[in-house]
Order: structure tokens, then sequence, then C-alpha cells
């Protein structure tokens, strides 16, 4: 068996270390290591979204990022969305849109749309479309979802 | 953006109103606990071995490496099935299906497709596991694979059961064949309704294999404790069915496995049958550790579940009116590798949107070496509605009649028998049709070149079935809603909503928890389209039964006869004394102090389930150098009865309508001619992204269910049959040329335009 690394990193603003195998990913460290279970594997080869984090700032698969990568990054994941204030506004709107159903890609969704609207306040439908088509969702039809985000944009204005 | 409308016929308090969801919060800040986030104290991993052969004799297992690897806690085959050491004299009549069921969790003398299950091991992680199974030696006899239903039927086909034989009509046939069942449905005199008709067309059709698409992959976590309980966590859309199936393959009392349904990633009737299950039990049984399955990506296309792909044939014929004067249709339907196709209920579906005074359908069940098919919304009637409403659809253009009025003059309305026997009760289809013709989609042009319309219609029976509630009254006027109904798109708040209208109180008072099969009454699936009408209506019996809990109460704090009092808007009143009221929260308050706590209760087998109806728009443009096709506008109409919660109503019929749009489009498994799946991953098993689609305006009909006490027919279905048809009439349109096999892909699409 491969000997385990130590990794130092911070996860949703909090400094974390942990140890893991050098094969095992992001996703299986956040879930397995850590129990952080609100990240979801869809797919485990970077298709479907369910496993959206971000990490330096950027939106990546957890799924295709090595655990031992964490090393030194900033990591911050679903769990670190809602502030003990209460759920952001992107997560206010998918519940007031019925934006979810079987609530599987919700995670990846909201951080991927948050990941959007922090940085283009103003997205129109094609853009958050576009912007949305590495998360899959086989559910909604993607129609409440892409009104939940519009919706959201407003909710971040007032 | 366009718009979603109800036209809604009565309104209540509750009932039809927009609510957050109850499991809402805990679904968008990641703290549901979906199957495969379950962690037990002491809990293996496993993985497992399959076959890389569609088709093969098993000759040997040689499992001692992987049992000497270090970190494997435990090596399982199907000689570790009872079925293994069973005889034939042991099972009787059961014999053959339970070898099926067996030999279907893992295989044992044959492998029957790609992705079979032969062994499987639990470890200390994923990653041992995955090791393990590779050192497994298995010995294959590989035989050529049966792919197709035209392969299959063919005489010399390679067959795969040496024991099936043919149902014919109820006959068994003499020899063994790949055809399991030939069933018919006929009424009045097909050869004489085709010599009344003025055109008669005749068509074939193809459709692929497509999968479900659920974005959580199967999971299970078994327990098997040295006390013979047996406690299994799973995604599942039936934990009573899970139950009775673990029970049945492992030969084990039924009371000694509880079942507990987690959060559910998406089923769309993909997650009923027990894959995982009984091999996670059996690991954990030789382990005496919690074990925990989950599939991979590819697993789940290789192993479970794709929807079947079909070989069909209609005639029809209609009169220079308008009027269909018969039908015979022919639908062969790929099973995959165990009997039990959709194809009984594709040919109850293809004509039930009109009345056909002369039809014949034979439908065929033909086993193939592809992954046993699993339910896949509104199973079987999709293709079927593919096959009969193209050709009613080029019938039109040949008259030049209207497809909404053609539809329309031979609609299915009150008291038509449909072609399996029963007769519809009141329901919605003409009124579909009529707010599809009024609605500003149908009004308005094209506005293109390459670009056409399809119109469509489909039919769903939606189901009844048995379902349990318990109701318990909180001290401070809430109540605890306790059900068996797995909840997989919005019907904790579908049913805590008919039980708030039922109580008279506020939604927000009734809090909804899914439990496991130990703790409430048989339920039958979340599936059929059946949870928010025969659990909703479970939970409306509670609510009627605390009702009745209460009025006995008040009856007694007041001294006075139980028929003096009443329950109205959430108050009890003396019906005489006007002094002597109480709301529902002031006499919960004083429960315990007099007499204890009150608890409805309700098991239901509702056989009142209203026939839900759509009708379907859909403009597309294809792109001519390429054969590309984009949805440009899509608008679904659909009796819903009555629409508990309309967002979520319109989140079925859009997440219906997607699921469709995918399977004309895109969908379809490839396989070489080894019979291996060669697009077993979400890059190439192209499903529908946010960017592919327009909004997808619904209309949703409410004519009441007389079967209900709100009206709920039951929604989830139907959405997913007209899309099929629509989208292929609408590039047959748009191209000049029919599109009789789907998916349209652009390379079909090109093929097609010549």
């Amino acid at each position: 068996m491969p000997g385990l690394v130590h990794v130092s990193t911070t996860i949703n603003g909090n400094p974390t270390d942990f140890l893991c195998e050098p094969r095992q990913s992001l996703l299986e460290v956040l879930r397995d290591v850590l129990g952080m279970t609100g990240t979801k594997e869809g797919c485990n080869d970077g298709n479907c979204g369910a496993c959206t984090v971000m990490f330096d700032g950027r939106i990546v698969t957890s799924c295709l990022v090595l655990g031992v990568e964490a090393q030194g990054k900033e990591i911050s994941t679903i769990e670190g969305v809602a502030s003990p204030e209460g759920l952001h506004p992107v997560q206010q709107a998918f519940l007031e849109n019925a934006a979810l159903q079987c609530g599987i890609c919700t995670p990846g969704f909201i951080v991927a749309a948050k990941a959007l609207l922090d940085r283009e306040p103003d997205a129109d439908e094609g853009r958050i479309r576009h912007w949305l088509a590495g998360n899959l969702c086989r559910c909604t039809g993607y129609d409440k979802i892409v009104r939940a985000v519009l919706d959201a944009e407003d909710k971040m204005k007032a | 953006m366009t718009s979603n409308i109800v036209l809604s016929e009565v309104e209540y308090n509750v009932v039809g109103k927009r609510h957050i969801r109850p499991d809402g919060v805990d679904k968008v800040t990641g703290r549901a606990q979906y199957g495969a986030d379950v962690q037990l104290t002491g809990l293996l991993q496993g993985r497992v071995l399959r076959s890389p052969h569609a088709h093969a004799r098993v000759i040997s297992i040689d499992t001692s490496a992987a049992e000497a690897h270090p970190g494997v806690f435990a090596v399982v085959t199907a000689a570790d099935l009872p079925f293994a050491s069973l005889t034939r004299d042991d099972l009787g009549g059961d014999y053959q299906r339970l070898k099926f069921a067996s030999n279907h969790v893992m295989a044992s003398d044959k492998v029957l497709f790609k992705g079979h299950p032969v062994a499987a091991v639990a470890a200390e992680s994923q990653h041992v596991a995955e090791e393990a199974i590779n050192l497994i030696k298995v010995d294959y006899e590989v035989i050529p694979p049966s792919m197709t239903v035209r392969q299959a039927m063919e005489p010399d086909a390679s067959l795969l059961h040496d024991d099936l034989f043919t149902s014919e009509l109820g006959q068994l046939s003499d020899k063994p064949s790949n055809v399991a069942s030939h069933m018919a449905f006929e009424t009045g005199d097909v050869d004489e309704g085709i010599k009344q008709a003025d055109v008669v067309l005749e068509r074939e059709f193809e459709t692929a294999s497509v999968h479900q698409g659920y974005i959580e992959p199967h999971n299970s976590t078994a327990f098997w404790n040295t006390d013979g309980q047996l406690n299994i966590w799973t995604s599942t859309q039936g934990p009573f069915v899970v139950r009775t199936n673990v029970a049945d393959i492992l030969r084990h009392p039924v009371s000694r496995v509880k079942v507990t349904p987690m959060e559910i990633g998406g089923g769309f009737g993909g997650k009923i049958t027990a894959y995982l299950e009984p091999i996670a039990a059996l690991l954990s049984k030789k382990s005496a550790r919690p074990v925990k399955l989950l599939m991979s990506r590819t697993e789940v296309f290789e192993a479970s579940g794709p929807a079947p792909g079909t070989w069909m044939k209609v005639k029809l014929g209609a009169t220079s009116e308008g009027k269909i004067t018969a039908a015979d249709i022919f639908l062969a339907f790929e099973a995959g590798a165990y009997p039990g196709s959709p194809v009984m209920q594709g040919a109850a579906c293809a004509l039930a949107c009109y009345d056909v005074p002369n039809a014949r359908i034979n439908g065929y069940d033909v086993v193939v070496n592809k992954p046993k098919t699993a339910a896949y919304r509104a199973p079987g009637s999709p293709q079927a509605a593919f096959a009969v409403e193209s050709v009613i659809d080029e019938i039109c253009e040949q008259l030049g009649v209207d497809p909404v009025e053609f539809r329309l003059r031979n609609a299915s309305r009150e008291g038509v028998r449909r072609v399996e026997g029963p007769v519809f009760r009141r329901i919605g289809l003409v009124e579909c049709l009529e707010a599809a013709r009024n609605h500003d989609h149908y009004k308005t042009p094209l506005n293109g070149p390459n670009q056409g319309r399809g119109i469509a219609a489909g039919f769903w029976f939606n189901r009844g079935f048995q379902s349990a509630v318990n109701i318990s009254v909180n001290p401070d006027g809430t109540v605890n809603l306790i059900e068996g109904s797995v909840d997989i798109g919005g019907s904790r708040a579908s049913i805590a909503q008919q039980a708030a209208e039922t109580l008279g109180i506020a939604y927000e008072d009734v809090k909804p928890t899914v439990v496991d099969t130990d703790s409430i009454g048989y339920t039958m699936v979340t599936g059929g389209s059946r949870t928010t009408f025969a659990t909703g209506w479970a939970a409306i019996e509670a609510a009627e039964d605390v009702k009745m809990q209460m009025v006995e109460r008040a009856a007694k704090i007041w001294d006075t006869p139980v028929e003096d009092v009443e329950y109205a808007d959430g108050a009890l009143s003396h019906k005489s004394d006007p002094e002597l009221r109480m709301t529902f929260r002031e006499l919960a308050r004083q429960l315990l102090g007099t007499g204890g706590g009150i608890t409805g209760a309700s098991n239901v087998d509702p056989t009142g389930e209203g026939n839900g109806f759509g009708v379907h728009l859909v403009d597309v443009e294809v792109d001519p150098d390429t054969g590309k096709v984009t949805i440009l506008r899509y608008t679904a109409v659909q009796d819903a009865g009555k629409a508990i919660h309309p967002s979520y109503v319109e989140g079925q019929m859009q997440g219906g309508v997607v699921q469709g749009i995918g399977w004309a489009l895109n969908e379809e498994y490839f396989f070489n001619d080894q019979g291996q799946m060669m697009n077993s991953s979400f890059l190439d098993y192209r499903m529908p992204t946010a960017l592919d689609l327009p909004m997808i305006d619904t209309v949703i009909v409410e004519v009441a269910n007389p079967g209900h006490p709100y009206g709920v027919r039951g929604v989830g279905e139907v959405p997913i049959v007209p899309p099929l048809p629509a989208i292929g009439c609408a590039i047959s349109h748009a191209i000049g040329n029919r599109i009789n096999r789907l998916p349209a892909n652009p390379g079909a699409v090109l093929e097609a335009m010549g």
C-alpha cells in the first residue's frame, strides 16, 4: 500500500490538514477522509459537474484533482456557501424557484452559479446556459435552474 | 422568456400553492444524506468484478489471489448465493424466476451482457478492492452475442437461455427461443377497417437503447449482524421492493431485512431493481463488517437499466374526413438479458389517445445480450408513440388536415374503450388539444428556412397501489407526517400539502419524514406517477383519522356526545353552543392531559387513478450542412387533474421533455460487433446540457380526476412520451423526408436529407 502524504490546505476559510494516498482524488479526500459529503460524485471523470468546488478561485471538478494538489491552496465547497446568518441568495433562489428535484446535482450547480455571479452579476440567460453547460441535471430540464440564477442576480443586487 | 400557465378549475387553501419543499435547505447546503454518504463504524468498501464479454460461458473462477491480497476482508461469487445450493426440486415452479433473479445479481454458469457481475470484494478501501478484483482469474468460453431483436428473433439465433420457451399467447413453445413472450390485443375487424379507409399507410420504426441517466450512481451499504438482522441503506425508489427482492434472492426472512432509503439522486424507473444490495449483504455476512458498494458511471451504463431498443411496424387507415378506421401494430422490444421488457405497456399505450374501432397489436418480448432493461418513465409508451404518432402525422400531411384537428376528431374521451379493455373515465385529452390549439406557440408561424414544427400526443395510465402514512399531533399544534414514499422530486411537499389541506392547518405545520421499512406500513415504489396520488390519498386518510380522534377528544373535554362536535377549517366547535370552540392548536396543547397523544394512521390501495395525457408542440431548425437539430421553442400541455404543487408539476413536465429531447436527438448505446458498449461515459453518451436547450413552456390543464379527493392524476411520466414523435415530425417537416429511426443525430438527419 502506498504511504500517506501530509497535506496542509485551506477549506472554506479554515486551515485544514489531512493525510491521503497519492492516488486519492480531492473528491475522495473531501468525502471519505474529511467527511464533507456535500460534494457529490456523479461520474468520476469530469463530465457531470456534481463534484464542482472552487480551487484557488477557479471552478474545478474535484474528481479530476488529486488530494495532494490541495497543498497550499484555497478550496471552497458547498458546505461553505451558506453563512451562519443564512442561505446565500443563490441557495434561496434555488429553493424559491423549485430549481431542484432529486438534488444530487444541486451542490455543484450552486457552487458553479455562485462563481459566475461573483464575477458577472448581470449574466444573461445565454451566458448562464453557457457557464452551466459543465453541470448535468437530469431532473429539471434546466429551465427552473436558469430562472433561479436570474432570480439570484436580482436578490444579490437588492 | 416565455411563461408557464395553470388552467385551474378549483382553488384550495394549501393545495395548488408553490410552497418551499421541506427538504430544500438540506439539499441546497449539501447536508442531505444520499446513499453514497453513509458512514458506519468499521465500514468496508467493495468492488464488483464484471464480465468483459457480452455472452460467454463461465468455465472457472479463481479468487485465491484476491483473498490473499492485504486489506481484503471478503470475496464472493455466485457460489455464495443460496440459488447455487438449491435444486429444481427444492424450488419447483419458482425455479426459473429465482434463477433469473439470482443470476442477474451475479452470474453463475453464463454471463449475458458486458458488465454482468461475476465476483465481488470487500476491502479496507476502494483502491484496495479495485486491486483485488483485478487478481481474480475467470476463464470464459465466448459465445456469439444476439444484440438486437431482429438478430435475436432469427431461427438460428444464438440463444441466451437454453431453458427459455416462448409464451405464445399463453402456450409454451416446444423449442427454446430468445422470444420470451408474444402477446396480442385485438378489437373489431382490422381487415374490414382497412377496407373502409381512404388512406392507408404502413411504416417501420426503430429506436435505440437509452439510459435513464440519473446523476447519482447506484449504491448500497449493508450490515449483516450476527443475529441474522440485515440492515441495508440504499438509494432506491422502492425500499419495500428492495426488501422483498433481497429476502427472495438471499432466502432470508423479510422481517429480518430492514431497508433505509437514503435521499435518492434520480431514478426515473431505473432504481427499483436490487443490483448491489444482495452482493453487499453477502460481503457483509462473510466479513462481519458493514460494506458499501458504489457503481462507477461506466458500471451504471453497462449493468443497469437501459430502456429497450425497439423494432416496430404500424399500419393505419383513415377516411378522407380524417377518422381513423383501423390500426395494425407490431412491437418487438428488447428485454435485455432476462425477460421483462415493457412491451405490454407499450402495446396498451400505443393507441390510447384515440378511439380506434378496429385494432390489432402484437407485442414480442425478446432477450438480447444487453443489460436487463429497467423501467424508464412511462415504460414502453414513448417508443410506441413515436411509431403511431409519426404515421398519424404523415396521414395528416396526405389528407391536408390540421394535426390538432385530426387528433380532436379521433381523441379518446370518457366512455371510449381502450384496445386492451378498460373504458376511460373522465379524461382531459380534448382539453389538452384545445389548450395547445389556443396557445400562442401554435398561432405563431415559423419564421425561417430549414425549420419545422411537430405536434404529438402521449398517454400514461398513472398508477395507484399501496401506501401508508402516520400523522402524530404535537403539543404545539404541528403534526409529524411519517411516510414510506421516497422523495425523488418534491413529494414531501405535495404529500404535506394534502395533509395540511385536509386538517385545515398551515403547510408549515406539517413536518414530513420518509422512514425505513420497519417504521411504516407497506408502500410501493415512487414510480408509476403514483406518489402524489396514492401516498397523498394515504395522507388524506390519516388526516381524516386524526380529525375523527380530535373530535372525540373535544367531545370528551366538553362532556358532550361526539355527534355534537364539528371539525371545520382547522377548528373544533360545538354544533349548538357557540361558546365551545377550540382551534386545532388549542386542542393539541391539551391532548397529553386528556387521554394522551393522537396518531392517525392509514394503509391504502386506491384504485381511482386518473389517466394522464399530454400534447406537445416543438419547433426545430436543421443545419443543412451538418444535420444538427436545434430546438427553437417547446411547449408542453398536460392534464394534471389537480396540480398540488404547480412548480413541481412544471418541473416534471420540463424534465420529461428534456429527457425526451435527448432520446430523440442524441442518446444511444453504441455497441461494437462483440456486443461491448463503446460510449459508457457522459462524454460519449451525450445527454442534453443547459446550453442545448431553450426554456420549456408548460400549460397545466386541470380536469379533476373523479377518483381522488383533490382531483390528482399523477404527472411524472406522460411528459416523456410526446417528445419522440413531436421532434421526429418537426425534423421531417424541416427536411421534407421522414425520420423513422431514433436518435435523429446529425449523421442520421443528413442521411434522411438524402
